[in-house]
């Protein structure tokens, strides 16, 4: 597992993965966050022609971390569909490739605020919330309790190192809540040092940058803010 | 204009023009063009017979003077400090001085150090692309009121409507090409019968080499030549769009339109419909978007846009610039609200390699970083500090083909060694007594050992880029070999390898071989971040990548932050589409300069030169002096990401230990 960094987080060991998923050895639960499937297409119908490949990058990568830690669960931690009709603009292969992957775990699907309704063409249990022993699963940050998982922030860091600027997704957790990086292809990012993580976090996150072949524990000495405004909406 | 993607959509924009207006009439100048023939074909849309050349004779030569220096030359560097006094003088002896340089930090500097040495107070003033427009229109009217005393200056006054009575221009570094010389120096002196005066300061040995090659070229009128230009897909993309949006077309139409333009003369028809379909929806062979044309066939056969949508996103995307993600330079105001003048702009990069505090060099002036303010960096003057960081990267031009033909037959042809300087005339001599002067035609290549390390270097003249990567594909082939190669370090003039082994034993013949243009080059652009950023300003240009949406301009960061995504799903999807072909044909033409590696490893297929050597030669002095410069990248990202890591995770450890005590 040299790939993957280990997060102690409320007593639990989770291991970070490069491609921006978590496993919980402990339950054999994979969790990953914002896929956005179908926001290539979502572009498109707007007449802005990104590659049609997002949605099969992002099963495949899936596919790939399912081999790998062979999970029993699965939890999608919401904003899986990037709007109302990403089901219905599925390519069919794409479609029988997450109907074979759902099909071969317990599958959970957290809604977030993209897609605030369950699916229609795809199984799954659907829920709001869920807590699984002391771990609390929602799309958006929700309570006080320690122990929260959830996305929707897209976290990113621009990391100064030796003059150049990197820019990565990345895991972000202070010890009552960590905040996973966006898993679909094609979705965008959110500074770390921007003000909405300020009401996320009570003190400054642990921030763990994602590398082509590892996660990175970062020092936010090494931050560096975004330069052009607008920025990005969360969640967007 | 004609070698470049403006020169692309112009060629398209007249062949509609004559389309429109068949007695169209267009005139074209040029004072650099070796060969006008192809300047007639792209004038007239492919019709070259219907257009006359004038060719202005006589005027009088100019006269370019070598600055010369029999005492010392400096080994390496660009920026001939050793000369500036010799500058400041010229400068007082002339009315109006424009003094060019290559970079706009050595601007900066050069600026800074005349003004130090500036006790008559002449008024010498500054101008570059970075610096603000109103600044330098200033600066501008204060030439044409005949105000100044000297320009220093970048290429932002290479080109253009002529300021002022200009009598002398210095050129401080290598001209790197004749036709560029012929034009900073077209600068002084417009009357036909009154030469032009020119002063060229090398900054270090080879750029005395350049610039004696240089002088004689245009002394004998000699201009580089330039290859003709294949018209970017991407371009062709965007005029489709506007075609379009024009009215209904025929596609057999069009493409004989456009195929009358010079640069898309040699287009197929198969490339026209795959750009086409591009601009449909996509062009990809996954046809999900089908539904989502924007281009659409109607019963006529006639292609047209299927809303006005389509036709404002044009509009608001037209052109072949792609700025590249800036950042307002801005003096702090007394109080936040109210921030004082705009200095310039800088590269975001830059920037970001800053913390509060830094000084740099900018605007001729020494500022301190304080902090950003939106898109705004916001800076204190720090006149009295020393600037910690005071260059950024300029334009590189490459030296041309035909001045680096010029610079290997001097060195090889021993009589023109008398004209040179002292210096140089020993530098040489002593290379040919510890090492060999190569023939015109061959590649010398040196093996030695150096402090623990080996060196391998080799002098083809073929410029920065075509010798970066070359190195860099040549450490791919050493790594394999087992030899350790440890990095690389290029110049204009030779590039060397460094590593744990000694390269002496390698069959040179297969190091060089050609078919290192292959998979080698093929895997090392997969990581580059130079060939993402090309694929953006494609995308860009193709209208794939939104630059500005009504009512909103995206900020850089945001285009190039997206194009990455794209660029690494398509790359995987689908490696033969349009744009990515695009994107090479820009790489291989700029960063890569494949066209000038290719030619190098052809010419001097076995004609490889060894010389197995026990200590640094003088030739490659100049290279050594720079070799902490450049490493292996590739992996180094990741590497830089690791090492950071580690850092934290000991310093936590520490106190950690500290705690437990």
């Amino acid at each position: 597992m040299s790939d993957c960094a280990t997060i102690d987080f409320c007593g639990e060991k989770l291991l970070a993965h490069p491609m921006g998923a978590l496993f919980w050895p402990a339950r054999e639960v994979l969790i990953v966050a914002d896929l956005h499937f179908e926001k290539g297409s979502s572009f498109a119908s707007r007449g802005v022609f990104l590659p049609p490949y997002d949605t099969r990058t992002t099963l495949k990568r899936l596919s790939a971390l399912s081999r790998r830690f062979k999970p029993r669960t699965v939890i999608s931690l919401g904003d899986a569909f990037h709007d109302r009709d990403a089901e219905a603009r599925f390519d069919l292969e794409d479609s029988a490739l997450l109907t074979s992957l759902i099909g071969a775990h317990r599958w959970i699907w957290v809604l977030g605020n993209h897609d605030a309704h369950p699916p229609g063409a795809f199984p799954g249990e659907p829920c709001a919330e869920l807590t699984l022993g002391a771990l609390r699963f929602r799309h958006a940050p929700g309570g006080d309790e320690p122990g929260e998982l959830c996305g929707h922030f897209h976290p990113c860091a621009r990391i100064r190192i030796e003059g150049g600027v990197q820019r990565r997704r990345c895991f972000a957790s202070d010890d009552a809540r960590l905040v996973l990086p966006a898993f679909g292809a094609y979705a965008g990012g959110l500074n770390i040092l921007d003000d909405a993580f300020g009401r996320v976090f009570s003190a400054r996150p642990n921030v763990w940058a994602l590398g082509a072949g590892g996660v990175y524990l970062i020092s936010d000495r090494l931050f560096v803010p975004e330069a052009g405004a607008p920025r990005l909406r969360a969640g967007a | 204009m004609v070698g470049s993607k403006r020169g692309d959509l112009l060629a398209l924009g007249l062949a509609r023009l004559r389309k429109l207006a068949p007695s169209l009439r267009a005139t074209g100048l040029s004072a650099t063009v070796p060969d006008p023939a192809p300047l007639l074909r792209y004038l007239s849309s492919g019709a070259p017979d219907a257009a006359e050349l004038i060719r202005a004779v006589g005027g009088a030569r100019p006269v370019v003077r070598v600055h010369h220096s029999d005492s010392r030359i400096p080994w390496s560097g660009h920026s001939a400090r050793h000369a500036f006094g010799e500058v400041y003088e010229a400068i007082r002896g002339a009315r109006l001085t424009l003094v060019f340089v290559n970079t706009r930090s050595q601007a900066e500097l050069t600026f800074q150090a005349l003004w130090s040495l500036n006790e008559d107070g002449l008024p010498i003033a500054l101008h570059h692309g970075s610096l603000d427009v109103e600044r330098r229109r200033k600066v501008e009217a204060a030439m044409t009121r005949g105000e100044l005393r000297a320009v220093v200056c970048t290429s932002t006054l290479d080109l253009g409507i002529d300021w002022g009575d200009v009598d002398l221009v210095i050129q401080m570094g290598a001209p790197k090409g004749a036709s560029r010389l012929t034009q900073r120096i077209g600068r002084a002196n417009h009357r036909m019968d009154e030469p032009s005066l020119a002063l060229l300061i090398p900054g270090n040995r080879f750029e005395v080499l350049e610039c004696l090659a240089a002088r004689d070229a245009v002394e004998e009128g000699a201009l580089d030549g330039e290859l003709e230009r294949q018209g970017a897909l991407d371009v062709l993309a965007q005029h489709i769009l506007g075609m379009a949006c024009a009215g209904p077309f025929a596609p057999a139409d069009l493409f004989a339109e456009v195929t009358a333009a010079a640069p898309y003369a040699g287009l197929s028809r198969d490339s026209f419909d795959r750009a086409l379909e591009f601009v449909a929806c996509g062009g990809y062979a996954l046809r999900t978007y089908d539904r989502f044309r924007r281009v659409v066939k109607g019963p006529d056969g006639l292609y047209r846009v299927r809303n006005a949508a389509a036709a404002q996103q044009y509009r608001m995307n037209v052109g072949t610039i792609v700025e590249a993600p800036a950042v307002n330079v801005r003096l702090a105001g007394k109080t936040a609200l109210r921030p004082g003048r705009k200095l310039g702009t800088l590269e975001e990069w830059f920037i970001d390699g800053l913390v509060p505090g830094d000084t740099f060099l900018f605007a001729g002036e020494i500022l301190r970083f304080e902090t950003m303010a939106g898109n705004d960096a916001l800076v204190t003057r720090a006149p009295t500090e020393q600037p910690k960081i005071p260059t950024w990267n300029g334009a590189k031009f490459p030296l041309t083909t035909y001045l680096a033909d010029r610079v290997r037959r001097m060195i090889a042809d021993r009589r023109s060694w008398s004209s040179m300087p002292l210096p140089l005339r020993e530098w040489l001599g002593l290379q040919a007594e510890v090492s060999e002067i190569p023939a015109p035609d061959e590649l010398l290549v040196e093996t030695f050992p150096y402090t623990n390390r080996f060196f391998l270097v080799c002098y083809p003249f073929d410029g920065r880029l075509a010798h970066q990567t070359l190195g860099m594909l040549l450490t791919r082939r050493l790594e394999r070999l087992g030899l350790q190669p440890l990095g690389f370090t290029p110049t204009e003039y030779s590039l060397s390898v460094w590593g744990r082994r000694d390269m002496g034993a390698v069959d040179l013949d297969a190091l060089f071989d050609e078919d290192m243009l292959g998979d080698d080059l093929e895997s090392w652009l997969q990581e580059s971040v130079l060939m993402k950023r090309t694929f953006r300003d494609c995308a860009v240009i193709a209208g794939l990548v939104e630059r500005r949406h009504p009512g909103q301009r995206k900020s850089g960061r945001q285009v190039s932050f997206s194009a990455d995504l794209i660029y690494e799903v398509l790359r995987e999807h689908e490696p033969d589409h349009l744009l990515l072909k695009a994107a090479w044909r820009d790489a291989a033409g700029g960063f890569l300069d494949l066209a000038r590696l290719s030619a190098l490893l052809a010419r001097v297929k076995g004609r490889m030169r060894h010389a197995a050597l026990d200590r640094v030669s003088p030739l490659a002095v100049p290279v050594m002096l720079e070799i902490n410069r450049t490493t292996i990248v590739g992996e180094a990202q990741e590497a830089m990401l690791r090492e950071a890591s580690q850092a934290v995770i000991e310093e936590g450890m520490r106190r950690e230990r500290l705690r437990h005590h």
